[in-house]
């Protein structure tokens, strides 16, 4: 089975071209059947995939499958091939199962939208992208799924783009995107400059026997590599757009940016560790912006509003709980936060997302309240992905949470675990906030949307049910400390290289120690959100008035927006503005019509001489022949 | 008796100048016309002349074939004459200028 992995991604794409190209004109059970099917064949065939692999020999891993080849020049080639490893088949397990979930909880949720078969398109056509970026065997072809990605998530952002905010944000989410994608290319470019090849496997093994630990090239080309990073997965500081792609369909915010495009810079830095090991340069600022990133991040979800806000500045700040792993060189505990991430925030949205559909499409938290007795199926499968979130034993999130805190205290610095821990906090009060907000608590729904509140239908409470069992026992494949239960990392390690470091061993009971810590730093941050908006309503409002600086600056999101329109985009705008106006319109517009102009003054007066009189015609033709007459006689 | 070759060039230049000036100062298109064969022959004539000066009977092998030119173009050139009169109902050149400006 595993020489067709080429099918993982081929599949989603025929998705894409039927309903993309017939979507009109079949019935809509047949889009939702296509658009459905095509990803859950694609991950059955991941299923079947990842058996195989288990059973196979160990010098036969990892396995490569060359489709064909596809760019050939000079020394430089790339094909068109897959890398089956631990690494790319547990994305392909992530990326494939809970797209399959999310496509059927779209078929409820987007129901009646009129883009009913460009959205199950384009969700199609993203499928494909992410699976080519995950399973690629080389740099250009992960590209081609970077590059893919990122479309698809610009065409679903911008989906209802009737409404302006739409279109703005998905034009948002691409020009950031494209600023990251530069570094990748650039780094790209110089990974072939250096190594002569853009295969992972050859570059990783060449890095490693001839390259020093500290190597400057190396340092440059994860340095670009991680400026991708950043765009794609929304790091400081190229996280603006994130937020604002919550314009997007639910779905689409909980599939692409919470559960997976957002994870391929994570994804890109894991894949690439040999190369990081070699750059402790690289690592560090990859775990200073992972950590900057969770606690600023985390910091402005305590003051918003809107339940999607809350929920995208929360996943920005798990992503840089996923770089801070990356950066203390714990890149599996990135990874396994990166699984455990991608099912419990995906049922955070598409429980926001029932939330919404169940109030006619209200997103503001300060129009929620008591919605338990109506919603309880969404209810109690949001609890269980908020405890998760928060990090309460023994949900999934603690297992992948505490191991980036541990790691990043053993490995990393007290500073990184501090900041770590107050992200912890302030995640478990934020998610207790929007579940105190939106669930319990006085009604503060407007009148006119409380008649028709209701649970919403079985297609999308099931895949919340699916997501909710992950999100709750996802985190066993990973149990610290008891010797050989670890599975999840012993299945990776093949495809992760590590830093090396002395060997220090702590003591059993200092991790044990650790754990109780961070669970009760989560319930610290439940009981301080149980306090303020379930206790003492009035609190929150008198907290406001007592630090308003702080407030206002956190609810402003630290004015991050407005600091980047100041310092480059209105500069651009200014300096398009004077290339349009000035140079464009003015000089080089200017010198076309100028000519224009002078050719047509020169016609208007040498036109005259054409009198239309034939014997005007002769007289300057004998005129002609005495001048040519007159120049031979007189020579 | 032999005519002197300046005899030749003197009534050819006579003939030649009148005709350009028939061509540029006339109005109606026929007399124009007659004024390009007047020109045709005066340049005849010379040819004549200088063929008689020489003994080459080059120049009068010429002037056959510009008395044969002459012909077709006299009647294309008549034709079209014809044709523009049955149009504008008249043949003075001041009035067809259709290729002015």
């Amino acid at each position: 089975m595993i020489e067709y992995v080429w099918l993982v991604p081929l599949v989603p794409i025929l998705g894409f071209l039927f309903n993309g190209l017939l979507g009109k004109r079949v019935p809509k059970w047949l889009v939702s059947l296509v658009g459905c099917s095509v990803i859950g064949i694609s991950f059955l065939i991941v299923i079947l995939i990842f058996l195989e692999y288990l059973k196979l020999p160990a010098d036969a891993k990892p396995v490569e499958v060359v489709v064909y080849n596809w760019i050939s020049s000079g020394n430089f080639n790339a094909l068109a091939a897959f890398l089956v490893d631990p690494l790319s088949l547990i994305m392909m397990l992530v990326v494939s199962g809970v797209s399959f979930i999310i496509h059927i909880y779209s078929v409820g949720y987007m129901h009646d939208d009129e883009g009913y078969p460009r959205y199950f398109s384009f969700l199609n056509l993203f499928v494909f992208a992410m699976l080519v970026l995950v399973s690629a065997n080389n740099f250009l072809l992960m590209f081609v799924g970077w590059e893919g990605v990122g479309l698809c998530s610009y065409l679903l952002i911008g989906f209802w783009y009737e409404k302006q905010s739409a279109s703005d944000a998905g034009k948002k989410a691409f020009v950031v995107n494209r600023i990251g994608d530069f570094g990748f290319l650039l780094g790209i470019f110089l990974i072939f400059w250096t190594f002569n090849t853009i295969n992972f496997r050859e570059v990783f093994s060449i890095a490693g026997t001839n390259f020093e630990v500290g190597s400057l090239v190396i340092t440059a080309i994860t340095l670009l590599l991680f400026v991708g990073a950043t765009g794609k997965s929304a790091q400081l500081p190229l996280y603006v757009w994130l937020p604002d792609a919550m314009e997007g369909p639910t779905p689409v915010s909980a599939l692409i940016h919470a559960a997976t495009m957002v994870t391929a810079g994570v994804y890109m830095v894991a894949r690439c560790s040999a190369l990081y090991v070699l750059a402790p340069v690289s690592l560090t600022v990859v775990a200073i912006v992972g950590a900057a990133t969770a606690i600023m991040s985390a910091s402005i979800g305590l003051a918003q509003n809107d339940i999607k806000r809350v929920l995208a500045y929360s996943t920005v700040s798990q992503l840089g709980y996923m770089f801070l792993a990356c950066g203390v060189g714990a890149f599996a505990a990135g990874i396994f936060h990166l699984m455990t991430h991608a099912f419990f925030k995906a049922l955070l949205f598409l429980g926001s997302g029932s939330v919404i559909h169940a109030l006619s499409g209200e997103q503001d938290m300060r129009h929620m309240g008591d919605l338990k007795k109506h919603l309880p199926i969404t209810y109690w499968t949001f609890i269980m992905a908020t405890l998760a979130i928060a990090g309460i034993f023994p949900f999934a999130g603690f297992f992948s949470k505490d191991e980036i805190l541990y790691k990043s205290l053993v490995d990393g610095h007290i500073l990184y675990w501090m900041i770590a821990a107050a992200a912890a906090f302030m995640t478990a009060f934020y998610m207790f906030r929007l579940i105190f907000m939106t669930f319990h608590g006085e009604s503060r729904v407007k009148p006119e949307v409380l008649h028709h509140v209701h649970e919403s239908p079985p297609v999308m409470t099931l895949p919340l049910i699916a997501l909710a069992v992950l999100s709750t026992i996802g985190g066993f494949v990973g149990i610290p400390i008891i010797e050989g239960a670890n599975v999840f990392h012993e299945f990776l390690a093949p495809a992760i290289v590590h830093v090396h470091r002395p060997e220090i061993h702590y003591p059993i009971s200092f991790e044990v120690f650790m754990m109780v810590v961070s669970v009760i730093i989560a319930l610290l941050g439940i009981n301080t959100a149980y306090r303020m908006y379930i206790k003492r309503p009035e609190l929150p409002q008198l907290v406001t008035e007592k630090i308003p600086l702080l407030y206002d600056l956190i609810y402003h999101k630290y004015y991050v927006d407005e600091l980047y329109a100041a310092t480059v985009v209105n500069p651009i705008k200014m300096g398009s503005d004077f290339l349009w106006k000035g140079v464009d319109e003015k000089v080089v517009d200017g010198a076309v019509n100028g000519s224009a102009g002078l050719v047509e003054w020169l016609s208007y007066h040498i036109r005259k001489l054409e009198t239309g009189y034939v014997q005007n015609y002769a007289l300057a033709i004998l005129i002609g022949v005495f001048i040519i007459a007159g120049y031979y006689l007189g020579r | 008796m032999i005519v002197p070759l300046l005899y030749y060039i003197a009534l050819s230049s006579a003939l030649f100048a009148i005709g350009v000036i028939g061509v540029l100062i006339r109005r109606n298109a026929i007399i124009i016309f007659m004024c390009i064969e007047m020109m045709l022959n005066a340049v005849n004539l010379s040819l004549v002349g200088f063929a008689d000066h020489y003994q080459a009977i080059d120049g009068q092998m010429f002037v056959f074939f510009v008395m044969t030119v002459a012909a077709a173009e006299v009647a294309v050139g008549l034709a079209l004459i014809v044709a523009i009169f049955r149009n504008k109902a008249t043949v003075n050149v001041d009035e067809l200028n259709l290729m002015k400006w």
